[in-house]
C-alpha cells in the first residue's frame, strides 16, 4: 500500500524526532536543572593519594562553617551499614573510604551545606589524617608476589588477582597451531579512556522522612535495576523508592554503575529529612567514574600460508582499577570478548582473561561498546592487518578468504556464539567500491616510490549486542529481558511506556515507529514515556545497544499482541468473522472487499464504547520480552591517512563506514547513531587517553590532558548500508548505537600502520599521536 | 562583600546582588532559572555553556556575573522566544542534535558566527564550533544545520519586507 504524505512514521521513514522540540528551545530538563524546595548541596572530598591509610578524620573546622549542615564520613555511614556497596560485577565499593583510600580521587568524605559554593569551601577545612602507601599502578607488577594487597580488607584476598576466565578450546586450538604454516602475533595494549558524556553524572535525592518515600532523580541509564540495586543496598522498601532518569546528556557507558555520590546524597537527605542535590563536576566525572577498556592483549592466530587463519589464541590482561566493577554479564568476567572470532570463520579460538587489582578508579564500563566487544573487535582487526603484511597479502582479499559466507547462518562461533546473519563480503566489497580501493592502492604506490606516507585501513567488525536472552545473561542476578507497556486511549492516540532510558538515542522518535508500523497509529500520536519507575515496567535499561534488540522487540510485540484483539473488535464492527480481517497500515477491512474497512481509531473507539458480548474493554497491554539470541550487527569502515614525515601527523582524508544493523526504523537517526561513534572511535583511536605516574596520579583528569575530538579534527565521514535483517527479531533489526565506535578505532589505527608497515613498523598503540608515530619513524630511519 | 550589578538578560533590565566570585553560568542557572545554559567541564572546554555578552559567544563558565554588569546577556532561551529561529529549525531538520545537552551552546555559537558571516563555508563552521564539544553527533549533522540555516536566512533576508509582512 502507498505510504501517504506526510511521513506517519512508518519503520524506514527518517521522520524529524518528537524530543528535539524541548531541545532546542533550551527546554530539556537534565538533573542539575531540577530544584526542590529546601534543597541542600553536596560536594565530595577525595583522595589525594592513590594509596594511603586513613588514621583520622577530623570535620570540626568544616561542620563550624556557617552553612554547612552536616559532614559525611565513612564512619558514620559504617554505622548505617552502608560504608561499602555492591558492584555490578559482585565485588564490594567503598561508598566513602574508612580504613585506606585506594585510588586517587576516591570519596573519603561529604559536606551538605546551603550552597554549594559553600559545600565546597568546607572541603579543605576537613582535615585527614594519611600514611602514603606504596601505589600499584601497572597490573602485571599488581600480580607479582610481594606486591602491595590493595584489597587487604577483603577475607582471604591475599593478592591482586581478582578473576580468571576461559573460552573457548585449549585442545582444539593447540592442534590448530600445531598444524600451522606460521604464526602471527601481536600484542597490544587498549589504553584506559573515559565516555565523557558532556553531562557529567548527578542525583537529587528527595527522602521524605514523614512516609519514608524516596524519589531520587538521576543520571540513570538503568533506572529499574537501579531501583532494586538501591533496595537491596540501602535496605529501603523497593516500593517506597521512585527513579526518575530525567533528560540525559550523553551516558556511553558512563551512566551504567551505582556510584558513591548517589548512595551518600540519598542517606543524607534520609538522615537530615531534606532534598540533596550533588552534580559531579568534569574533573570527579573522569578521575572516579567508570573509565573503559585498560586491557593488555596478547593475540597469536595460526595460519596457513595461503591465508587461512585456523585457530586464535589470546592472553589477556584487565586492569579492573580498585575495586571490580565492570558493568558486564555476572557470567563473563570478561565480557563477551570472546566475540574476538569476528568476522571469521575461524575453528577453533582460545581465550584466557585475568584481572588484577590496581591504585586506579574502578570502572570497566562499555564505554559505547557492548562488554568488552571493542577490545575484541580491535585486537581479531588488528591481527588481521598484522597477517596481511606478513604474508604480504591485500588486507580486504584476506579478509573475504576468512569470512563466514552467508549460507553458514546460522554460524556456531568456536566460543560459543550462534551469529543470526550476515553478508560481509557484500559490506566490505560495497566499502572498497565507495572508497575506489584499487586507485587509492595505486596512488599508495607511487607515493611510496616518492617517500611519501599513505595508508589505507580496514575493519570488517562483527558485534554482538542486545542481551539477554536472560538465561545466559544477567546483571547482578537479574535477567537481561525488556518491556514495554502500550495503551490506546479511546481517540486512538497512545501511549507507551518502555523499561529502558534514552540518553540521546531518540527513542521518543524510533519506539513511537515501531507502534506505527504494527498498529498504524502515526508516530505523532504515539508519547513514548521512560526512566520513571513508577510509571513505566521493569526493564534493564539502554546500555549495549540492546534498546532496540530488547526494548524496540517487545514494543512490537505488545503492538501484536493489542492488534489482535483489535481485530476481534474490527470483525465485530465490520460485522465479518475474525478469519477473513485482514490489516494494512492501520485499517482493518474484510478480505476481498477492501472499500469494508475500519481504522484503527475506529477500533480503539469502540474499545471502550462498543464492544463484542464478553471482551474486556481498553485497548492496552505489557510484554516482556527475553530474545532468543543476541543480535550481530556488522559492517566494513575503510579510512584513507595521509602522514608527515617531518612531524609524525597523521590525517584521515578519507572515512566510508558501511553498516549492516539490520532493519532501520528510522535511517536519519540511525545515521546519527553512527556519526556519533565514529567520532568517539576516532577520538579513542588518536586523541583520548587516561593514564597514571608512578605514584598513581591521574593524568588524564580534566579536559585539557584528555582530549575529545572537536568539529576541527573530527574527520567527514561518508556513510552507507547493507540490510541484513536479525532473523529472531520481530522487526529485523539489530542494534546500531556501538557499532562505529567499536568497528571504528581498528580502521584508524590499520590505515597508519598500512602506511609504514613497509618500514618495519608493526604496531603502535592508541591513541595513536604524532609524537608515537614521528618516533616510530625515526627508529625505523624513516623520519624528517 | 556582595556586589549590585544590572545586566539586560535576554531584553529584561536585571538587577541584582552577587557575591563577586559567583560565576555567571550559575547567575544564569541558579539565580535566573534559566537552565538552557549548561555546564559540563570546569576547564572552558566543552562551551555547553556558551551565551552571547554584547552578541560575543563566551563560555559562561569563565566569567563572573559582575562582569555581565552593565552589558546584554542572550542565553538559548531568547533566540526561539517567539518564533523558532531558523538555527533552531535546521538543528531539528538536519538532526544536529542527539542528547540536547551540547545544543544551546552550539546553536548560539552557530548564532554568532552567521551574524559574522552569514555564508560561512564547512570549513569556516568547522573551525567557529571549535570550542563547542558533542559527544554525540560526531559534528556532522551539526555542520550542515548551520550551512542550512545560513541558506535559509539568506533566503528570509532576500525577501522584501513587505511580503513578508503580508505573508
Ligand atoms: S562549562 Fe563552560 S566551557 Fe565547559
Ligand atoms: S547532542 Fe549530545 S553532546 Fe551534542
Amino acid at each position: 500500500m502507498a505510504i501517504e504524505t506526510p511521513l506517519k512514521g512508518f519503520i524506514g521513514e527518517s521522520i524529524k524526532r518528537k524530543e528535539d522540540d524541548r531541545f532546542i528551545r533550551g527546554k530539556g530538563n537534565y538533573v542539575d536543572d531540577i530544584v526542590l524546595p529546601g534543597m541542600l548541596h553536596m560536594a565530595i572530598l577525595r583522595s589525594p593519594f592513590a594509596h594511603a591509610r586513613i588514621h583520622s578524620i577530623d570535620t570540626t573546622a568544616a561542620q563550624a562553617l556557617p552553612g554547612v549542615v552536616a559532614v559525611v564520613t565513612g564512619k558514620l555511614l559504617e554505622q548505617h551499614k552502608l560504608a561499602w556497596m555492591p558492584t555490578l560485577s559482585g565485588d564490594t565499593q567503598a561508598v566513602l573510604a574508612t580504613d585506606k583510600v585506594r585510588f586517587q580521587g576516591q570519596e573519603v568524605a561529604c559536606v551538605i551545606a546551603t550552597d554549594p559554593y559553600v559545600a565546597r569551601d568546607a572541603l579543605p577545612l576537613i582535615d585527614v589524617g594519611y600514611e602514603v602507601l606504596p601505589a600499584v599502578v601497572d597490573p602485571s607488577k599488581a600480580l607479582e608476589p610481594g606486591a602491595p594487597v590493595i584489597r587487604d580488607e577483603k577475607e582471604g584476598q591475599t593478592s591482586n588477582h581478582i578473576y580468571h576466565w576461559e573460552a573457548g578450546n585449549k585442545g582444539k586450538t593447540d592442534d590448530a597451531f600445531a598444524k600451522a604454516d606460521r604464526v602471527v602475533s601481536l600484542e597490544t595494549f587498549y589504553p584506559r579512556c573515559h565516555p565523557s558524556p558532556v553531562e557529567t553524572c548527578g542525583i537529587v535525592a528527595d527522602v521524605n522522612p514523614a512516609t519514608g518515600h524516596a524519589t531520587l532523580y538521576m543520571t540513570s541509564q538503568a533506572p529499574h535495576a537501579h531501583r532494586t540495586l538501591f533496595a537491596i543496598v540501602a535496605g529501603l522498601p523497593e516500593q517506597n523508592i521512585r527513579i526518575v532518569s530525567p533528560d540525559i546528556g550523553g551516558g556511553f557507558g558512563n551512566k551504567v554503575p551505582i556510584y558513591p555520590g548517589y548512595v551518600v546524597a540519598t542517606a543524607a537527605s534520609l538522615l537530615i529529612g531534606k532534598p540533596v542535590k550533588w552534580v559531579e563536576d568534569r574533573s570527579e566525572n573522569l578521575i572516579s567514574t567508570g573509565f573503559a577498556r585498560d586491557f593488555h592483549m596478547k593475540g597469536e592466530m595460526a595460519m596457513r600460508n595461503d591465508g587461512r587463519i585456523l585457530g586464535i589464541r589470546v592472553k589477556l590482561l584487565s586492569d579492573n582499577g580498585a575495586f571490580y566493577a565492570d558493568a558486564q554479564p555476572t557470567k563473563f568476567r570478561a565480557g563477551l570478548f570472546h566475540i574476538v572470532t569476528g568476522s571469521y570463520d575461524i575453528p577453533a579460538a582460545h581465550v584466557v582473561a585475568d584481572g588484577a587489582y590496581t591504585n586506579k578508579a574502578p570502572g570497566g564500563v562499555a564505554y559505547r561498546c557492548s562488554f568488552r566487544v571493542t577490545e575484541a573487535s580491535y585486537l581479531i582487526e588488528r591481527l588481521v592487518e598484522t597477517a596481511a603484511i606478513e604474508l604480504d597479502q591485500d588486507p580486504a582479499e584476506l579478509r573475504v578468504k576468512n569470512f563466514i559466507q552467508p549460507d553458514q547462518f546460522p554460524y556456531k562461533s568456536a566460543t560459543g556464539f550462534e551469529y543470526d546473519s550476515g553478508q560481509y563480503e557484500k559490506a566490505l566489497r560495497l566499502a572498497l567500491d565507495k572508497v575506489g580501493y584499487d586507485e587509492l592502492r595505486k596512488e599508495q604506490a607511487e607515493k611510496r616510490k616518492k617517500g611519501e606516507l599513505m595508508g589505507i585501513g580496514i575493519a570488517s567488525f562483527t558485534e554482538v549486542v542486545g542481551a539477554g536472552p536472560g538465561k545466559h545473561y544477567d546483571i547482578a542476578g537479574l535477567r537481561m529481558f525488556d518491556s514495554a507497556e502500550l495503551r490506546v486511549h479511546p481517540t486512538g492516540k497512545a501511549i507507551l511506556k518502555l523499561g529502558v532510558k534514552s540518553q540521546g538515542q531518540g527513542h521518543e522518535t524510533t519506539f513511537a515507529q515501531i507502534v506505527t508500523e504494527e498498529l498504524g497509529i502515526p508516530a505523532a500520536d504515539v508519547e513514548v514515556q521512560e526512566g520513571d519507575t513508577d510509571n513505566t515496567p521493569y526493564g534493564l535499561g539502554t546500555y549495549a545497544s540492546r534498546s532496540t534488540p530488547v526494548g524496540g522487540a517487545a514494543t512490537a510485540m505488545v503492538s501484536r499482541k493489542l492488534r489482535d484483539k483489535a481485530k476481534k473488535i474490527a470483525a465485530h464492527l465490520l460485522e465479518a468473522s475474525e478469519a477473513d480481517i485482514d490489516f494494512d497500515h492501520g485499517k482493518f477491512f474484510v478480505r476481498g472487499s477492501p472499500s469494508k474497512s475500519k481504522t484503527i481509531q475506529d477500533v480503539a473507539f469502540a474499545a471502550y464504547t462498543n464492544l463484542p458480548d464478553g471482551m474486556e474493554a481498553g485497548l492496552e497491554g505489557v510484554t516482556y520480552y527475553d530474545p532468543p539470541n543476541m543480535t550481530f550487527p556488522f559492517g566494513t569502515y575503510l579510512v584513507v591517512v595521509d602522514i608527515d614525515r617531518g612531524t609524525g601527523q597523521v590525517k584521515v582524508r578519507r572515512m566510508v563506514a558501511v553498516d549492516d544493523c539490520g532493519v532501520r526504523i528510522n535511517p536519519m537517526i540511525v545515521e546519527g547513531q553512527i556519526h556519533g561513534g565514529l567520532a568517539e572511535g576516532f577520538g579513542i583511536a588518536f586523541m583520548e587517553l587516561i593514564t597514571f605516574d608512578e605514584e598513581g596520579n591521574c593524568l588524564g583528569s580534566n579536559f585539557t590532558d584528555y582530549l575529545l575530538p572537536t568539529s576541527w579534527e573530527t574527520p567527514k565521514f561518508e556513510t552507507y548500508e547493507t540490510v541484513t535483517p536479525s532473523p529472531h527479531h520481530p522487526i529485523g533489526a539489530k542494534g546500531v548505537g556501538e557499532s562505529a565506535t567499536v568497528g571504528s578505532p581498528a580502521a584508524f589505527v590499520n590505515a597508519v600502520i598500512d602506511a609504514v608497515g613497509h618500514l618495519g613498523i608493526k604496531n603502535i598503540d592508541m591513541p595513536v599521536t604524532s609524537d608515537k608515530v614521528w618516533t616510530a619513524l625515526k627508529e625505523a630511519g624513516a623520519a624528517e | 562583600m556582595n556586589r549590585s550589578i544590572t545586566a539586560t538578560v535576554n531584553g529584561e533590565k536585571v538587577s541584582t546582588e552577587v557575591e563577586p566570585r559567583l560565576l555567571l553560568v550559575h547567575f544564569i542557572r541558579e539565580r535566573l532559572r534559566l537552565t538552557g545554559t549548561h555546564i559540563g567541564c570546569d576547564t572552558s572546554h566543552c562551551g555547553a555553556c556558551t551565551v552571547l555578552l554584547d552578541g560575543v559567544p563566551v563560555k559562561s563558565c569563565t566569567v563572573l556575573a559582575v562582569q555581565a554588569d552593565g552589558r546584554q546577556l542572550t542565553t538559548v532561551e531568547a533566540i526561539g522566544a517567539g518564533q523558532l529561529h531558523p538555527i533552531q529549525k535546521a538543528f531539528k531538520e538536519e538532526h544536529g542534535l542527539q542528547c540536547g545537552f551540547c545544543t544551546p551552546g552550539m546553536m548560539l555559537s552557530s548564532f554568532a558566527l552567521l551574524a559574522d558571516n552569514p555564508d560561512p563555508t564547512e570549513e569556516e563552521i568547522r573551525w567557529a564550533l571549535s570550542g563547542n564539544i558533542c559527544r554525540c553527533t560526531g559534528y556532522m549533522n551539526i555542520v550542515k544545520a548551520v550551512r542550512s540555516a545560513a541558506v535559509q536566512m539568506k533566503q528570509a533576508a532576500a525577501v522584501p519586507a513587505g511580503a513578508v509582512a503580508g505573508s
